[in-house]
């Protein structure tokens, strides 16, 4: 892969900081050079971080009339060269949601952050949530192939960032930050290295745009003005950009390929963490904040003897299946705390038997390690 | 000069899928005749578009770089594109359902802030490629498919919308009058700052044929007719006006960079 490594443009060292701030920086670490916005609680930080660091690195930031115009000047300057993003939360995303699915099927690569609060609808904006799990991924009509990272620390608010980029470039598919109220604003430690490594999208001068000899290949991106007369289109297309609106084989390839080139290469994506695991015999998934409480509630229930381990998942689409069907031949039981009414429960049950129990919590405030103390407990087998 | 227009067509591209009587070829033709007469390359353009039968003028026909869009986003589109590489001579060309319907905001966003574009909005008054239902540019009383009784709405005027948006170049034209129409575009592409054009062209498949225009013919010929300069406009009372489409340049505001 052609990642190359780069001087962090941030000065190495330790640094407070609060988590939409540490993805603005992680965001310019990966060389994204393009950002356009519309204020929305509780990713506004994001956004006004941004102003400043675009301007300090040459780069261009718009704030846009809505979310539909910032996912779309996004898509259009990533076909201008740029590396690309916006943030927004729930209601934002809502909005996005056509502009996602363009994207998905242009091959577009940009990175949009999702700072997750309580909903549904306008819900309560200062409050934080995990609703938007499947929003991401099911919202655009169609199959969609994405990738979605769920930050637990500041530290990830600036790694993943990095990562969601990278990812993003390398698979030319929509990449989200699933992060989540009480994440974006917590403010702790960032430790920033002395460089950064990152992947730039691939370019083959001549080449289809739109397809490749693999079922599941990712072809080369032009821009705009490299005299390629690029042909770019929400309408199916065959390998040229040409829109085919009634051929059956281009439609299934173009389809087809769309999953593929995210789904055959998954492992190069997921990414799980695990705690105490090596002899659990209760299993705990958790992701975004929500596994800050999950660790604590571990490493108390084993004091209290009883063999718990957490799984973090650090990706959420693609899923971790695999990692979850062999959670599920070890342990008796799984349990999932998250701040939604049991989205990523139900999807554990597709990859394993084991029985694989919620623990929602919905009232816009975080899961405390004691709850989910309580809800183990209360339900052991 | 055909020959040179020619080579800017994608061959591939052809037959058009226009149907017959349709005004946007005659746009087809007097967008590229102007680039030509201003020797401008086609590996500089940006071509944007929506959805509808306007946004096919430029994608899949002109050989240049083309990003055919979403339904009214293509102003945005154009946005993104235009900041991160101010090289780019961006032309966004499409309906006038896509751009002042559901695309309206985009419009006077953009013209608000007077980004370095050319906006071409093909206005037939009917949304045609869906089944020629009732549009926010079609006359008062007008029959369409979703107005039986005849359209209780007043339209858009689109050239004052973008004026008081703040566009510093605003035009209408007739595809009927094709030389002062690539006049008009030549104008419009060569104007530093947000470039508004609205062409008026005959839709007489969904239009046309449901509004007492018993041909093609018929229809192109009354729309070269209603038109008056606005030159000619001016001193004519309302009574006099009735029934007239004033044509021209409206803005034309000088020396005022564009953001990009």
């Amino acid at each position: 892969m052609p990642i190359k490594k780069v001087k962090s443009p941030l000065a190495p060292g330790w640094y407070f900081m609060q988590g939409d701030e540490a993805c603005a920086e992680g965001a310019i670490a990966a060389g994204c050079r393009f950002y356009a916005g519309y204020p929305i609680t509780p990713a506004s930080e994001v956004m006004i971080r941004m102003v400043h660091r675009l301007s300090d690195v040459g780069g261009v930031f718009i704030q846009m009339e809505d979310e539909i115009g910032s996912i779309s000047s996004v898509i259009g300057a990533s076909w201008a060269g740029a590396k690309a993003m916006t943030a927004t939360s729930g209601p934002g995303i809502s909005l996005m949601i056509e502009g996602i699915g363009y994207a998905v099927i242009t091959e577009t690569p940009c990175v949009i952050v999702d700072v997750q609060r309580a909903g549904p609808s306008t819900g309560q904006a200062t409050r934080p949530g995990q609703g938007d799990m499947m929003q991401v991924k099911w919202g655009p009509h169609g199959d969609n192939e994405i990738v979605a990272l769920a930050p637990w620390s500041v530290q990830e608010m600036y790694d993943l960032t990095i990562k969601a980029f990278n990812l993003a470039e390398r698979f030319r598919v929509p990449a989200f930050l699933l992060a989540d109220e009480a994440v974006g604003h917590l403010r702790e430690t960032l430790v920033v290295k002395e460089e950064v490594e990152v992947f730039d999208r691939f370019k083959a001068p001549g080449q289809p745009p739109f397809g490749t000899n693999e079922p599941n290949g990712v072809p080369p991106m032009p821009s705009f003005g490299e005299g390629e007369n690029l042909l770019v289109t929400g309408s199916t297309h065959d390998e040229r950009g040409f829109r085919k609106t009634a051929d059956s084989a281009v439609q299934a390839r173009l389809t087809e390929r769309l999953i593929r080139k995210v789904k055959d290469f998954s492992s190069e994506i997921i990414e799980t963490d695990p705690h105490l695991l090596r002899d659990a015999e209760i299993g705990v998934v958790a992701y975004g904040f929500t596994a800050r409480a999950a660790l604590q509630a571990v490493k108390s229930l084993r004091k209290q003897e009883i063999k718990a381990g957490l799984l973090r998942l650090v990706s959420i689409w693609p899923f971790a299946g695999e990692a979850i069907a062999q959670l599920g031949k070890r342990c008796r039981s799984i349990f999932v705390p998250e701040m939604n009414q049991g989205q990523v429960a139900g999807e554990l049950r597709k990859y394993t038997t084991a029985p694989v129990i919620s623990l929602p919590k919905t009232n816009g405030e975080v899961i405390e390690p004691g709850e989910i103390v309580e809800g183990i407990r209360r339900n052991m087998p | 000069m055909n020959q040179k227009i020619l080579q800017m067509i994608n061959p591939q591209a052809f037959p058009t899928p226009f149907c017959p009587g349709c005004g946007h070829g005659i746009l087809m033709g007097a967008v590229l005749r102007a680039i030509a007469e201003l020797e401008y390359d086609m590996k500089q353009m940006l071509f944007v578009s929506g959805i509808g039968c306007a946004a096919w003028i430029p994608s899949p026909h002109y050989k240049a770089d083309t990003l055919h869009t979403l339904h009214g986003r293509a102003v945005a589109y154009a946005t993104g594109a235009k900041l991160f590489n101010p090289k780019l001579k961006v032309m966004v060309i499409s309906g006038d359902g896509d751009l002042s319907s559901i695309g309206g905001n985009h419009l006077i966003h953009a013209a608000r802030r007077n980004i370095d574009m050319t906006v071409v909005c093909a206005n037939n008054a009917i949304y045609g490629m869906t089944g020629g239902q009732v549009a926010s540019t079609t006359p008062l009383g007008s029959v369409t498919t979703t107005t039986p009784k005849g359209n209780p709405e007043r339209p858009f005027d689109l050239c004052k919308l973008a004026e008081a948006s703040g566009a510093t170049y605003v035009a209408r034209q007739p595809v009927a009058l094709p030389i002062p129409l690539t006049r008009t575009l030549k104008n419009a592409i060569v104007h530093q700052g947000f470039s508004f054009v609205e062409v008026l062209s005959p839709c007489p498949t969904q239009f046309g044929r449901r509004n007492a225009f018993r041909t093609a013919f018929e229809m192109i010929k009354a729309l070269r007719n209603s038109c008056i300069p606005v030159e000619k406009a001016k001193g004519l009372t309302p009574e006099e006006l009735r029934g007239k489409v004033i044509v021209g340049e409206f803005v034309t505001l000088k020396g005022k960079g564009g953001l990009s």
